[in-house]
């Protein structure tokens, strides 16, 4: 089974967000970067399904060169090869549309039987790529999959539906599926792994190997400004050693609050 | 020139989803602002009842899209019928709330008519006759104002709980209800479904529980859950889980609060080890009174809540045990 898998490298999740001299993102001096996380899940489900059922996993990432570092943590995982979106012409790709455009482009020669991409990236959110390349390649989709069983020709796919409830659904091959976090237990690279990937090809694609010029990667939607949310409530921050703040926080549910 | 605000209206087996009427309130905010029209799709088959229920609010028409092909939910039908739908009525807004379902079709629908999608909005401004949303980045850490530099119509979806579906206006006199029409004939539905369920027997309905300590990542091992378990006990409190906690299942699925599991709005809600991440809080930001315990002061979590420890865990819930069983032996 041939699997595509598109990641993207984003700051960490700890990371201390600062918003950047021009109002309009964060400030990303001294950020650290790392795979969105449901797109780590999306490769981790690659790799095992690869395993299972051998096959190819190729890698696809658009990003600036730090996202190299990225790639080669997938390939060190074990994906087989990467295809590297990377050209200062893909800056200005900041809307989902823009980089599906590109992501579409890339794959038209490749075959597959499944793309995989994460539900939503850890940044922006938007939770639309998987999706709109979906749509692009004429693929049939589904969202939020929280197991996937290849069939013949087919893939027999789990939702996940709100409130605890989900459905089985069953799509033909190839088909594009966007993995939710938890799907299964993400490994770590091995040392082996780390050593083999050095030998693995992450080819390099321009805008214009691509046949996209800089007007067809503009994005439709710009962020005017950034900002940290209002806070709407006033928090009460009780301090003190735990005994005491503990005290002073149950006689305030008890006689302030009222409930309990 | 595109004019209009189209709704889309979800419902599940001829039951409507309330967080419809939560887009609805912005919907209705947007075009009192903007003086367009308003008026509702909904998808189906056998959907009169949930169209006379939107119809009863404040909106100038309620289209109900009927088909063999949609009587089950799939994203090739409902992709095909709203390109339909959308391209006959050329609106300037298509809002939709910011569901499991949307996020399944609508990048499709946005995608296929060449058109932008801006998704999970928490607000939306009106200035002229410009409208700019605002989402977040970052989980929730960082909020944008977006403004759309394509031609309409332009989609936006809602997220759960940045309105109150109780604020969806009515009408003065019902919305005329009509049939539109349209042709799936060469649509081919290329997804198979099997029955929707539920995977955890709910033993337990956390929606009806007065007091809930629910436990995040920050307790870092199944074995600390016990010491939160003892805290619970002693308030007479229900315990409760963010999903990370349920995925390892360290608790029961049927524990989880958030948009993948179950919303609650209990008395007190203690948060404790949870960053506030906003997959878990739009399960429990409408709780009466939020308590959070975390060692990191800038977690999101606070932004919500009524009262905070910042500290450690591991000192201030034993600490918090201790005090509620010291009063308890008091009283008796």
């Amino acid at each position: 089974m041939n699997i595509v898998v598109c990641l993207k490298q984003v700051p960490k999740k700890d990371s201390i967000l600062r918003i950047g001299a021009d109002g309009k993102w964060i400030d990303e001096r001294d950020i650290s970067y790392e795979m969105s996380e449901a797109d780590a899940y999306a490769l981790e489900e690659a790799l095992r399904q690869k395993e299972k059922h051998g096959g190819e996993v190729v890698v696809v990432s658009l990003g600036p060169e730090r996202a190299r570092q990225s790639i080669k943590e997938a390939l060190a995982k074990g994906a087989d090869r990467a295809i590297h979106l990377f050209d200062s012409v893909f800056d200005t790709a900041t809307d989902s549309a823009a980089v599906a455009r590109a992501i579409s482009a890339a794959l038209k020669d490749e075959k597959y039987d499944l793309i995989l991409t994460g539900l939503q990236s850890d940044d922006y959110g938007f939770a639309q790529v998987g999706l709109i390349v979906a749509e692009q390649l004429a693929l049939p989709s589904a969202t939020i999959v929280m197991e996937v069983q290849p069939e013949e020709g087919a893939v027999r796919v789990k939702r996940e539906l709100e409130s605890g409830w989900f459905q089985w659904v069953r799509l033909p091959m190839p088909a594009l599926l966007t993995i939710q976090s938890g799907i299964n237990q993400l490994r770590y690279a091995t040392l082996k792994g780390i050593m083999a990937a050095k030998k693995k090809e992450i080819r390099e694609v321009k805008a214009a190997d691509l046949g996209l010029s800089a007007d067809q990667l503009k994005p439709a939607q710009v962020i005017e400004r950034a900002y940290l949310p209002e806070k709407t409530k006033r928090t009460e921050f009780i301090e003190g050693k735990p005994a005491e703040a503990a005290a002073k926080l149950v006689e305030k549910l008890r006689f302030d609050a009222r409930v309990i | 020139m595109s004019q209009g605000i189209l709704l889309f209206i979800e419902q599940r087996d001829g039951v409507l989803n309330r967080t419809s009427f939560e887009a609805m309130v912005a919907a209705q905010g947007i075009a009192s602002a903007t003086g367009e029209k308003l008026s509702a799709a909904v998808l189906g088959k056998a959907i009169d009842a949930v169209a006379a229920e939107v119809a009863a609010k404040k909106v100038d028409a309620v289209h109900t899209v009927e088909d063999d092909k949609l009587s089950e939910y799939t994203p090739d039908g409902y992709v095909a019928a709203l390109k339909q739908v959308v391209a006959k009525l050329d609106p300037r807004f298509v809002i939709l709330s910011h569901t499991y379902q949307v996020r399944d079709f609508a990048p499709r629908l946005a995608a296929s008519l060449g058109k932008t999608f801006v998704t999970d909005c928490v607000g939306f401004r009106v200035e002229g006759n410009e409208v700019a949303f605002t989402r977040q980045i970052f989980q929730g850490k960082i909020n944008t104002d977006v403004r759309v530099v394509a031609e309409p119509p332009i989609l936006a979806s809602f997220q759960a709980g940045a309105y109150r579906a109780d604020k969806a206006e009515a009408g003065d006199s019902p919305a005329p209800i009509a049939a539109f029409a349209i042709d799936l004939t060469d649509v081919q539905i290329r997804t198979q479904l099997e029955p929707k369920f539920q995977e955890a027997k709910q033993a337990v309905d956390l929606s009806q529980a007065p007091l809930i300590v629910a436990v995040g990542r920050g307790i870092k091992s199944q074995e600390n859950i016990e010491m939160v378990q003892k805290l619970a006990q002693a308030m007479g409190a229900e315990i409760a889980a963010s999903r990370p906690i349920c995925d390892n299942e360290w608790l029961p699925m049927d524990r989880q609060i958030g948009s993948s599991g179950q919303t609650v709005s209990p008395k007190l809600y203690l948060a404790v080890g949870i960053s506030g991440a906003i997959q878990h809080v739009v399960g429990m930001k409408n709780s009466q009174t939020i308590v959070a315990i975390n060692k990191d002061g800038e977690a999101p979590i606070f932004d919500i809540a009524d009262y905070g420890i910042v500290g450690d865990l591991f000192d201030i819930v034993p600490a918090l045990t201790a005090e509620i069983n010291r009063i308890k032996n008091e009283g008796s």
